[in-house]
């Protein structure tokens, strides 16, 4: 494992090499790449020519006409997608998406300006599909297709994390994230991919989550939870697995289920869903609400997330309500009902409690819990005690993907504000649609990658550090899983005197629930503003 | 590398239809066969391209949101940056094709001591962009009264409205003078902004010099050499009705400024210039963010391999029915599966 320097010792230039960038080669070292996919995990899923390699190394045991294949499969691909074709055409290189990237901004490595991610593929198209590519060569920005460019590729398509910050603000909305799904795509049909990512998907195919959880474990891991929460308000929920008939299915990623910050939103679900009476079921089989596989292939994509559909059919429920994450929502939103769908075995979600109808989800009948909490609120059926966190001073990161893969932006908003008394936002160029990653998404969560994690979440973290000095803000707030389990080693990092929690552990913290015994503690244990002395006494 | 070579070619076309014109004489040549070629190349070209584009699918829609989704109906729905049907999305191409929406948004970073970053607005860019295809777009109308005879009274107006300064004689257009500042910011910026310098190819610079070559000679044209326009009206009206003539006494001049013209259209389908029409097709804003409300179909969507509820409860059955989970199939009914799938 790498070393990972302190942040002072982390050194930040923006220069570019002599030499052009097509001359300057791809230096793999400790801390800038992720380790491979393991063989084992591969064959799992039938992915292509599993074997033990390094990308350190020199030789990448690349199949022996892996050249044909990338070029095959991206002649396919160009046929297949549109957005392909006209991503690599209309580039003018204006350079509006130069300092948009986070990447580019937390390490100065030209190569992770988005205009020049996407001509490491371009100038290979440009050479293979290109009259003038074929025979003007450099002159015009074309280059052969080597095991140096694979090399390339793979480094920098996993140094994205497909944020589409970039397309944002893009004059012709090119839109890098849909050039690295691709660029992935092309790398995994050689067997180039992360052990970050083949894992996950590994064990969200065959045990329906990535953290490999098995059926018997999960039912554990939510009746642990079922006693935290008695701990804490005397209030004993009976949640229920894989039960036909229930009027809602139920999925979040399985990080809420398995790590902390996580667990604490998912106790939040959970006492909501009691204090509300909802009728719904967990599911061990869709145990999984993110989607590893969209880091792999849009194919891989469709093939984790059929089993939400799969379920709720099976389980003859009438919609789905699905939890806080980001990329799960981007699938959701922009893919599941195409691959998918059509989902006419289920309604269109109406709330039981409220009686409002999702007609924003009347395709997909898949809604957001946020928004099922926001309609809640907004018709006055929660008992809320926002002073219960009075002690936060909280500010909301937007995920990329709920960001620009959806635009939801006011109903964690509103939720937020209605549960707590001290919200404050960052600067506008830093939040909504302008909003910047936490540095670890699209698979490069892992520790090998820390020191590249922590240069792409600067700019997240420097906004913070922004209202954590003016406005002594000490809570980031966020509906992604990656970002509760990402931002807290960069919050410890950069700002370290400010905690990450979900939406819906504000949530539980405040809702007023029937019966309960009187709260000292917070759901993380922790002594609720002003019961600090009871804390005392007890010990 | 790229800046010589660029500037070499828009010189050896300088240079070509000087010495053409003057050494060869080869007035039909530059006169009549280059404009009708380059016409040809940029018709099919365009046409070519938009037809390749249009034969791949667009499997998903994906546009990127840029503002509040439809939602609840409290919500105040930000229409134009994240519509949600057909009739906003028209509004919010119109937005990016008129006034380059998105690229009004751009920023500049700026790094500061102690790892602090900070965002600037940065509107030149868009500024000196808008500057440039407007002016373009004008001189192009206006340059619609050699193939129209009687010259309809809206150029004339625009004539008019763009030479209202009234300076000199011929009078200056204002959009002359913006043209060519805006082609010269372009420019100039490749040169002077490091990352702009070291992400620019050829291509990049050689449509540039040709329009700041295109500009020079039209000014030149009109306000220092003051070629006939009447002759080269007789000319490009010749062409538009297949009777090309050309007649004697054109300058030079013209004939520099009309093969550049020429290159331009015959460059245009085969480079990135391509953009105006890209930006119409590009996924990522011409379709509304409405997949939630509405399907939509994948004309190549396929059948996958999954791991069916069946195959994962044939693996977990004796757990699942040990921790009091409900299974399909009871243990007995069942056969026991203890190997791994």
């Amino acid at each position: 494992m790498a070393k990972v320097p302190k942040p002072n010792e982390l050194e930040l230039k923006y220069e570019f090499p002599e030499t052009g960038w097509m001359d300057t080669p791809a230096v793999f070292r400790p801390g800038n790449f992720s380790y491979p996919g393991k063989a084992k995990n591969l064959k799992v899923v039938g992915l292509p020519n599993p074997r033990e390699w390094s990308p350190a190394d020199d030789d990448w045991k690349l199949p022996p006409d892996w050249k044909k294949i990338i070029l095959e499969g991206l002649r396919e691909r160009l046929d297949k997608f549109r957005t392909l074709k006209i991503f690599m055409d209309i580039c003018v290189r204006c350079g509006a998406c130069a300092d948009k990237c986070h990447f580019y901004l937390g390490s100065g490595d030209p190569k992770n300006m988005p205009v020049l991610r996407a001509e490491l593929l371009r100038s290979v198209y440009r050479k293979e599909f290109s009259l003038a590519g074929r025979i003007m060569g450099k002159m015009v920005g074309a280059r052969d297709l080597t095991e140096d460019v694979i090399k390339e590729w793979f480094m920098y398509f996993f140094q994205c994390t497909e944020c589409r910050r970039c397309s944002l603000f893009c004059p012709y909305g090119i839109d890098t994230a849909e050039i690295t799904i691709i660029g992935r795509e092309l790398l995994n049909l050689i067997g180039c991919n992360i052990d970050w990512i083949t894992g996950p998907v590994a064990n969200c195919y065959q045990t329906g989550n990535h953290l490999g959880i098995q059926p018997h474990a999960f039912k554990d891991m939510i009746d642990f939870f079922v006693d935290e929460i008695e701990a804490v308000n005397g209030i004993r929920i009976e949640p229920s697995f894989n039960r036909k008939g229930a009027e809602v299915l139920f999925v979040t990623p399985s990080g809420d289920v398995f790590a902390d910050p996580g667990t604490y939103t998912l106790m939040g679900y959970m006492m909501l869903f009691h204090e509300i009476g909802l009728d719904y079921t967990w599911s061990t089989y869709a145990s999984e609400g993110g989607n590893f596989g969209f880091f792999t292939s849009h194919e891989m994509m469709k093939r984790l997330n059929s089993k939400m559909y799969a379920e709720a059919k099976r389980l003859g429920v009438k919609y789905i309500i699905g939890g806080e994450c980001g990329h799960m929502w981007r699938v959701i939103n922009q893919y599941m009902d195409t691959v998918n769908g059509p989902a006419d075995f289920l309604e269109v979600p109406v709330s039981p409690i409220t009686g409002t109808r999702f007609d924003n989800a009347a395709s997909t009948r898949m809604i957001h819990i946020v928004e099922f909490t926001a309609d809640l609120i907004k018709n006055g059926k929660l008992k809320l005690d926002p002073s219960r966190n009075d002690n936060l001073k909280v500010t909301f990161h937007d995920s990329c993907n709920t960001a620009r893969g959806m635009g939801f932006f006011d109903e964690p908003r509103y939720v937020i504000q209605n549960v707590c008394n001290n919200f404050y936002e960052m600067p506008p160029n830093t939040i909504r649609e302008q909003t910047f990653c936490c540095g670890s998404g699209a698979g490069l969560n892992n520790d090998e990658f820390m020191e590249m994690r922590m240069r792409g979440g600067l700019p997240r973290a420097n906004a913070v550090r922004y209202v954590h000095e003016k406005f002594g803000v000490n809570t980031l707030a966020a509906i992604c899983a990656i970002d509760r389990a990402a931002l807290p080693t960069l919050m410890n990092y950069w700002v370290p005197d400010v905690g990450v929690c979900g939406v819906h552990e504000l949530v539980g913290n405040a809702l007023v629930m029937e019966g309960e015994t009187e709260r000292t503690t917070d759901l993380r244990g922790e002594p609720l503003p002003g019961m600090e002395d009871n804390e005392n006494e007890d010990i | 590398m790229g800046i010589k070579f660029s500037l070499a070619a828009v010189f050896g076309l300088v240079l070509a239809a000087y010495f053409g014109i003057t050494a060869g004489g080869l007035y039909h040549f530059f006169g009549v066969s280059v404009p009708y070629i380059a016409f040809l190349l940029f018709l099919c070209g365009v046409v070519f391209r938009v037809l390749k584009w249009a034969r791949s699918p667009v499997p998903f829609r994906i546009p990127t949101t840029a503002g509040q989704q439809k939602s609840l109906p409290w919500i105040e729905h930000a229409k134009f940056d994240n519509p949600s049907t057909k009739q906003q999305t028209v509004v919010r191409m119109a937005l990016e094709v008129l006034l380059f929406r998105s690229l009004f948004r751009n920023t500049q970073f700026e790094a500061s001591e102690g790892h602090k970053l900070g965002y600037q607005q940065e509107k030149w860019l868009w500024l000196g962009s808008l500057a440039f295809h407007y002016c373009f777009l004008v001189i192009l109308i206006r340059h619609l009264r050699f193939f129209m005879e009687p010259v309809p009274f809206f150029i004339q107006g625009l004539e008019r409205l763009d030479g209202i300064m009234q300076v000199g004689l011929p009078g200056i257009y204002l959009t002359d003078i913006v043209f060519m500042l805006a082609v010269t910011f372009l420019i100039v910026r490749r040169f002077v902004i490091p990352h702009m310098r070291y992400i620019s190819l050829p291509q990049d610079y050689f449509p540039l010099f040709l329009l700041f070559a295109i500009g020079a000679t039209g000014v030149l044209t009109r306000y220092i050499f003051k070629v006939d326009l009447i002759k080269v009206k007789t000319l490009t009206m010749g062409l538009i009705s297949f009777h090309p003539v050309v007649p004697a006494g054109i300058g030079v001049i013209f004939f520099i400024h009309f093969l550049l013209v020429c290159t331009l259209f015959a460059y245009f389908p085969f480079s990135k210039l391509m953009h105006a029409g890209g930006i119409f097709l590009s996924p990522t804003r011409n379709v509304p963010n409405d997949n939630r409300i509405r399907r939509y179909v994948n004309p190549w969507n396929y059948p996958v391999k999954v791991h069916t509820y069946a195959e994962y409860e044939d693996h977990f059955r004796e757990k699942m029915v040990e921790a009091g989970l409900p299974v399909e199939k009871e243990l007995e009914e069942a056969p026991s599966v203890t190997a791994e799938p």
